[in-house]
């Protein structure tokens, strides 16, 4: 039986060496003592020192993780009400609004991106404004929504109803319901939700290259504008510190999981 | 009556975000800049027939590519102990930390023709490879940047698959091989129908691929929006833009439904 395993396994390390060779390459440049792809010239920490004083990289930076964690945190509550709502309706009504819904989730990005830009773009020349910060805010609320409501209808779903019969009966109003009951039940569906849609925010290009004007950059656009002429070596730093923050934080979680699943 | 108004403000949200400006990529595909109704932007969109062909196709191989891999990769991992699937999960998202456009630009690095894949082939001794900025270098960053979505939804599935029906098809007489022709695969199907959606989607309209690695030259779909939109003044074209969005769309539609109906109806898709 073993040795029937053996072709997926090598198999599915090649596909690990393929997915991780471009990061690797990322990595060993960070520490390159040239700028550009010439070739190993030399050992160096230096990139890492110029990042913090790189001032378009950090504001870069800023602007994306307060974009993100503000797209993400908004898009976890209004989609946990949105998805309460939902799972009262009769199961028609349901199916309508749960399939618009899905439209950013299935549509293509660019679409979605240039939609939206025609919407702000046409509002803007009306109500006098031009794409900026709330724009590109507006856009990744937009797009986190169905992920938070994707991940939080299922725990809904699950839910016995007999808890809110016997919360009512208690004496408890629908908002102590909501709050003390339903919250807690369903709290890894928002927390699922709010994790997919800040991955999804950090990660995302296409549509906030078209929603975020001509004044605010994210990280992803820096990147691609340095991307036509070169890329510099600082981002390679910024990413590598980003990539092994997240790796850490991914073994601890797995870590503590794994002990409270022994102690149990 | 009370218990749906929590829904009411995402549907306005919808109403005006999502929808609404679908209603206006329609409006701009089928409008002059003055506002008269044309179909001349669909028609013009006819010219780049050559683009639409190039984008299917590579994204279409592509996707083949993915799925000749990914499969086998989901099925190996279903297959193996609970600690070997989390930690291969985990390594199957990891790479989604480091930023897309870095990873897929950090592939020049290695296929340009001075580059790491040239260096370990000149230092063998077999001939050099000529990639970068070839449509071979476009599809193989859309195979390495959208290989993970063709395997979780796959995964997904196959994890879920009711075990008693593969000991009972066993108890029955059935090899392996029959096993997985009768059972496991025609069960997975649902989870291919979402990989081959969620990495054809975002192949074929996609505009970063083709300019990082595919040097500029050859157009593809996402190209053409991109220039509409945001080619700068010269270019800027919506209504052609929206029209040519509009084209990918229904082409795309047409080819969802298509694949749902070999697929065996309307199963739902399966997402992350």
């Amino acid at each position: 039986m073993k040795h029937r395993r053996l072709p997926g396994r090598i198999l599915s390390v090649l596909v690990f060496v393929f997915l991780y060779l471009p990061i690797v390459v990322l990595v060993v440049y960070s520490f390159n003592s040239t700028k550009g792809r010439t070739g190993w010239s030399g050992f160096t920490f230096d990139w890492y020192a110029k990042l913090f004083h790189n001032s378009q990289i950090m504001s870069a930076l800023s602007t994306t993780l307060l974009l993100s964690v503000m797209a993400a945190s908004i898009a976890a509550v209004a989609g946990t009400i949105a998805a309460i709502g939902f799972y009262n309706m009769r199961k028609r009504p349901r199916g309508f609004l749960l399939a618009i819904n899905n439209l950013p989730v299935i549509n293509a990005d660019i679409v979605t991106g240039v939609s939206m830009m025609l919407l702000f773009v046409s509002a803007g020349t009306i109500l006098g404004f031009s794409q900026g910060f709330i724009t590109l805010l507006i856009a990744h609320i937009t797009f986190n929504i169905p992920y938070v409501i994707l991940s939080v209808m299922p725990k809904l779903y699950q839910l016995d109803s007999n808890l809110f019969e016997a919360a009512q009966d208690l004496g408890a109003s629908w908002f102590q319901t909501f709050l003390r009951v339903i919250i807690p039940e369903i709290r890894p569906g928002i927390v699922n939700g709010l994790l997919i849609a800040f991955t999804m925010s950090i990660d995302d290009f296409i549509i906030s290259y078209f929603t975020a004007g001509s004044q605010v950059q994210t990280l992803s656009m820096t990147i691609y504008s340095m991307a036509k002429r070169q890329v510099s070596p600082e981002i390679n730093a910024l990413s590598t510190l980003l990539f092994i923050t997240v790796l850490l934080l991914l073994l601890i979680v797995n870590v503590r999981q794994r002990k409270v699943t022994n102690n149990r | 009556m009370t218990k749906k108004l929590p829904a009411i403000p995402y549907v306005v949200w919808m109403a005006i975000f999502v929808v609404a400006p679908l209603v206006l990529v329609v409006v701009y595909a089928l409008t002059t800049p003055d506002g008269q109704v044309t179909l001349a932007n669909m028609l013009e969109a006819r010219k780049f027939l050559g683009v639409f062909g190039r984008s299917f196709g590579l994204a279409l191989i592509a996707t083949v590519i993915c799925l000749i891999l990914g499969y086998p990769v989901a099925y190996a991992f279903s297959r193996e102990g609970e600690r070997f699937r989390s930690v291969a999960m985990m390594l199957i998202m990891l790479p989604r930390w480091m930023n897309f456009l870095l990873r897929t630009y950090a592939w020049v690095t290695i296929i340009e023709n001075t580059g790491l894949l040239n260096q370990v082939l000149g230092f063998l001794h077999l001939p050099k490879l000529h990639i970068i900025n070839t449509p071979a270098a476009v599809v193989l960053g859309m195979v390495y940047d959208y290989l993970p979505f063709m395997i979780l939804p796959i995964y997904s599935v196959i994890i879920k698959l009711d075990g008693s029906l593969i000991e009972a098809a066993r108890d029955l007489g059935a090899d392996s091989y029959r096993v997985f022709t009768k059972i496991i695969f025609p069960l997975s199907i649902p989870g291919v129908i979402s990989g081959v959606t969620m990495v054809f989607v975002p192949s074929v309209s996609t505009f970063v691929i083709s300019k990082l690695l595919g040097g500029g030259k050859d157009m593809l779909v996402g190209d053409l929006i991109e220039l509409q939109f945001l080619g700068g003044a010269g270019a800027y074209n919506p209504q052609l833009g929206s029209a040519v969005a509009l084209v990918m769309m229904i082409i795309i539609l047409i080819c969802m439904s298509l694949m749902n109906r070999f697929g065996g109806g309307d199963e739902e898709v399966v997402l992350l």
